[in-house]
């Protein structure tokens, strides 16, 4: 049975190739102007594929498929051509992987990416090169605000736009002293930023500001400080692997349930499962949640599960946004890769995504809704909406270029 | 900072140093007495840890992982020493670190292609859950003080096999001249086969019991390395009681470098500048003794 299965899919995969490979040939033989209307649309993923952050990549690329699969499979009734680049998530090399991308493989749009120092290289080449670039994840500030271009948009989140509505709900519940920890990193001081803006408005206070340099794991001696500061609740940034250390700490040093915790949406992302009951009960704000009362999202996470055998997360949302961003916007110029009009078109687009209908903001950064979600058992069950549709960081650090 | 904490956060400094101790002392075997550059140490720290979740899962306790991983680890060091090490004992240490990049790479993709990309938790193994209360707001993890006895422990014993055993001579007479020992009759490719395996095993035993503290999670490895070089080179290249020692000293920068606050003419150098700590620590150090502190003068 499985021989068979194996054989078949060889075959498909075979002739799939073999059509590609076709194409290909024929795209060498036609001039190129022809190319520009007529040939595929080629999209640029710059996406990591490797390393830690492979699954991400994976996700994006799944919902950018899916979504324009679900369109039909074209762009404006083109077909579409993906040309895939690992990023490795280096800086190092995220200039000249771009340039390739961009020059010699002249795609018509640039999707990337997770990891944010390898975002702004291309932020800095796609503003040299007027490229169209749209980035699917990474969210420091910059690139939708100091370093904001017409050709960039961005289909995620700030991660200002993250901490925010978390200093909001605090405010609110009326918690005066807070402790912040986090990493010395951009995504750290940026979170910690947004969400300070809003606590403080609302009356809060920042008592002491605690870093750890990135990627140090080492919590042992912060906590003890916060055990002898006896703040109202902490607010912290963390993700990944450093996230489960900082949950399971927290609770073997007895701080949890004495002083709330409360942070940023990664802070309980994936790691759920890793962290156990350290996470129950932890209180984050995100733009994206489990079990989410939209129609929208339930249609999306069952053909999402159903075509790539997987649970879709808060990236594979993203890359979906961004497919359908691509979709819209080839949609209004027919496939014409009319760059102003492409542009103006994204400016316009509502998008209808499983996270909640959203925007993009002046800066080109989705104004959108911010959950606040509670961990119970193995989820990061949404409890209500912390901010409607928020546009932070304020729209005003972005002067377009040109406008 | 009023004494109570004070004493607390020294509790600290020196546990975390002897977890870097327990992180290093692999190295110093492999690298300081060996004198061979394994750039793989961190992968095989991440080994351990992966290991420890799995086998744990399968087996169901994690008290019986631990002598299986080990077990596995020292047969994996030998093959790895066998088949690749070996052949680089007569060339520069370029070609060393060159091999041991490469293992990491490959350990690296093997790992996603093993056990994925995912971070894992390992729960803190009974009896020592729970954790000892010190103010009405901070406990201590007993898991901690457990792993600080263990390396307490193994560093005596490190100490007492390589300076006071029969086994330990010959080591020593082995890193320092090998063709007199070999010509003395003892079989120095076995003993090197041994005591790199057994490096490559401690390694993985720190990553097995810091699991449950640090969880598992790709890339942790690189995070290891290099504060493990560190240790070794301000210790002093060959000596376990250096490395101990040294570790502990980063433990109490690292540590009071991050609850500091220090401010020098209006800017503030303390805690943004903790993470340098450690390496100004180093820098100071080899000005003081280029050998470290307890190398032999070169």
């Amino acid at each position: 049975m499985t021989e068979e299965k194996d054989l078949r899919g060889r075959r498909a995969f075979l002739k799939q190739g073999g059509a590609l490979g076709g194409a290909a040939a024929l795209g060498a033989l036609l001039p190129a102007a022809a190319i520009g209307q007529t040939g595929k649309i080629r999209i640029g993923l710059m996406l990591p594929y490797s390393g830690t952050f492979a699954q991400l990549g994976v996700a994006i690329e799944n919902g950018i498929r899916l979504a324009i699969d679900e369109a039909g499979g074209k762009l404006g009734g083109r077909e579409v051509e993906f040309v895939k680049l690992d990023d490795e998530s280096d800086p190092a090399k995220a200039t000249d992987n771009a340039n390739r991308l961009i020059t010699r493989d002249k795609v018509d749009g640039l999707v990337g990416t997770v990891h944010s120092g390898v975002a702004l290289a291309m932020v800095r080449v796609a503003r040299e090169t007027n490229a169209l670039l749209l980035i699917p994840n990474a969210g420091a500030d910059a690139a939708t605000g100091p370093l904001c271009a017409p050709n960039i948009f961005r289909t995620s989140f700030a991660n200002g736009q993250v901490g925010y509505p978390m200093g909001k709900v605090m405010a609110e519940r009326g918690i005066k002293n807070v402790v912040t920890i986090s990493w010395k990193y951009a995504a750290g001081e940026e979170s910690v930023a947004g969400f300070k803006d809003a606590f403080t408005k609302g009356g809060g206070k920042v008592t002491k500001e605690l870093w750890l340099p990135f990627p140090n794991v080492e919590f042992q001696p912060l906590l003890t400080e916060i055990a002898s500061l006896k703040p109202d609740a902490v607010y912290t940034f963390f993700a990944g692997g450093g996230a489960v250390k900082f949950l399971k700490d927290y609770q073997a040093a007895g701080l949890k349930g004495k002083i709330p915790l409360y942070g940023a949406g990664f802070l309980t992302d994936g790691v759920l499962d890793a962290a156990g009951d350290a996470a129950e009960g932890i209180e984050t704000t995100l733009h994206y949640a489990d079990s989410l009362d939209l129609a929208k999202d339930k249609t999306f996470r069952l053909a999402y599960a159903k075509t790539f055998k997987m649970q879709p997360d808060v990236y594979a949302v993203q890359g979906y946004d961004t497919g359908l961003l691509l979709v819209q916007a080839f949609a209004k110029t027919k496939g014409a890769v009319d760059k102003p009009a492409l542009i103006k078109a994204m400016e316009g687009a509502v998008i209808e995504s499983p996270r909640g209908t959203w925007r993009m903001s002046k800066a080109h950064n989705p104004i959108q809704d911010l959950y606040l979600r509670k961990v119970v058992g193995k989820e990061n069950r949404a409890s209500g909406v912390a901010v409607k549709a928020l546009d932070y960081p304020p729209a005003d650090r972005c002067k377009m270029p040109g406008a | 900072m009023d004494l109570g904490s004070f004493l607390v956060q020294l509790l600290n400094a020196v546990q975390y140093g002897l977890l870097l101790f327990l992180i290093a002392s692999g190295l110093t075997l492999v690298f300081g007495i060996m004198g061979v550059i394994n750039l793989a140490h961190g992968s095989f720290y991440m080994i351990g840890a992966y290991l420890a979740w799995s086998l744990a899962g399968k087996i169901g306790s994690f008290w019986f992982a631990l002598p299986v991983g080990v077990l596995l680890t020292v047969a994996l060091g030998m093959l790895i020493e066998w088949l690749l090490i070996a052949r680089l004992y007569a060339r520069d240490h370029l070609y060393q670190v060159l091999l041991t990049y490469g293992l990491i790479l490959a350990f690296e993709e093997l790992r996603g292609m093993i056990w994925g990309n995912d971070v894992h938790g390992i729960p803190v193994p009974a009896p020592f859950t729970g954790s000892i209360p010190l103010t009405e707001t901070l406990a201590y993890p007993v898991y901690r003080l457990w792993i600080s006895a263990v390396v307490l422990a193994l560093a005596v014993a490190m100490y007492l096999l390589i300076q006071r055993t029969r086994l330990g001579m010959m080591i020593r007479a082995g890193a320092s001249n090998r063709e007199m020992v070999q010509s003395l009759g003892i079989n120095i490719r076995m003993l090197y086969r041994f005591v790199f395996a057994f490096g490559v095993a401690l390694a993985a035993f720190a990553g097995m019991i810091s699991a449950p503290v640090s969880s598992v999670f790709p890339g942790m490895g690189g995070q290891v390395l290099i504060v493990s070089f560190v240790v070794v080179v301000i210790g002093g290249i060959g000596s376990v009681k250096g490395a101990l020692v040294a570790a502990i000293l980063i433990g109490l920068v690292d540590t009071f470098g991050k609850v500091t606050t220090l401010e020098l003419g209006g800017l503030r150098v303390l805690p943004d500048l903790a993470g340098m700590a450690m390496y100004l620590l180093m820098a100071g150090v080899l000005l003081w003794r280029p050998e470290g502190i307890f190398g032999k003068r070169l």
